[in-house]
């Protein structure tokens, strides 16, 4: 796995843009669609407000993102924090099935990771966090409204 | 993120150009409330410009809709493309609103 570049941040809102633009960068250089680029950031947005306000909703610290390629089909986004233990994968999906009125306000954010990465790993690695969102570049899009 | 309101036939049409993310959606939500404040129940929302949605835009959507739903109103959407399209078919957005191709369909159902 080869490392193409690293960025580490305070986890704050603020800094969310500049994140998004650097894993958006990487994934244009490694010659991924507009649209799925779109898809990365999305991903990487929602994993990123889950560490701002959960990860560390009592302290303050930083957030580091690493993207990496296998250099074949597979574009890497390493998400590392040294908040409480937190894995997204253990939130319960949401019911897309119900009305506006019992739809519930939250839990669409790791929803939305699921669909749209080709796969997603949480590990605690010593004190950190460690999110690996992966995507596939010769992904067929299922969710894609033209297909 | 860019909001425009105007009316047409009497209703609020509003459109929104660029990103609705973390960062922007609580503009874009004081945006749908101060239309509801002002007595609008119903809304056209146009998405032909919007590039990006996250689940804070769409936490948005759902909160302003259930305001509306007590007042007897609801929100319709036209132009929807792309990732914002695909996004609200798999959080099942489709099921619990009026998506319409365009403005003018919207407008006709009203």
């Amino acid at each position: 796995m080869r490392i193409l570049s690293r960025i580490k941040l305070p986890a704050k809102l603020e800094n969310l843009e500049r994140l998004i633009e650097f894993v958006s960068a990487s994934a244009n250089e490694q010659g991924i669609d507009r649209k799925r680029i779109v898809e990365i950031e999305i991903s990487t947005e929602e994993a990123l407000v889950n560490i701002f306000n959960y990860a560390y909703q009592n302290t303050d610290g930083d957030v580091s993102v690493v993207c990496k390629s296998d250099d074949n089909d597979k574009f890497i986004i390493e998400i590392e924090d040294s908040g409480i233990p937190f894995d997204l994968l253990s939130l319960k999906e949401p019911d897309t099935n119900l009305d506006i009125s019992e739809r519930k306000i939250g839990g669409l954010g790791i929803f939305l990771i699921r669909k749209l990465m080709d796969d997603i790993q949480y590990r605690r690695e010593d004190d950190r966090n460690v999110l690996t969102l992966v995507v596939s570049k010769s992904h067929i899009n299922e969710n894609n409204p033209e297909n | 993120m860019e909001i425009n309101s105007r009316k047409e036939k009497n209703i609020p049409v509003v459109s929104v150009k660029g990103r609705i993310d973390a960062v922007t959606a609580p503009e874009f939500e004081k945006n749908m409330s101060d239309l509801i404040s002002k007595g609008e129940n119903n809304l056209i929302i146009n998405f032909a410009d919007l590039e990006y949605i996250s689940s804070a835009g769409l936490r948005s959507i759902l909160a302003t809709a259930k305001k509306l739903k007590a007042e007897g109103g609801k929100m319709l959407f036209a132009g929807l493309q792309g990732p914002v399209e695909e996004v609200f078919k798999i959080s099942g957005f489709y099921s619990i609103f009026s998506i319409f191709d365009s403005e003018a369909a919207a407008l006709n159902n009203l």
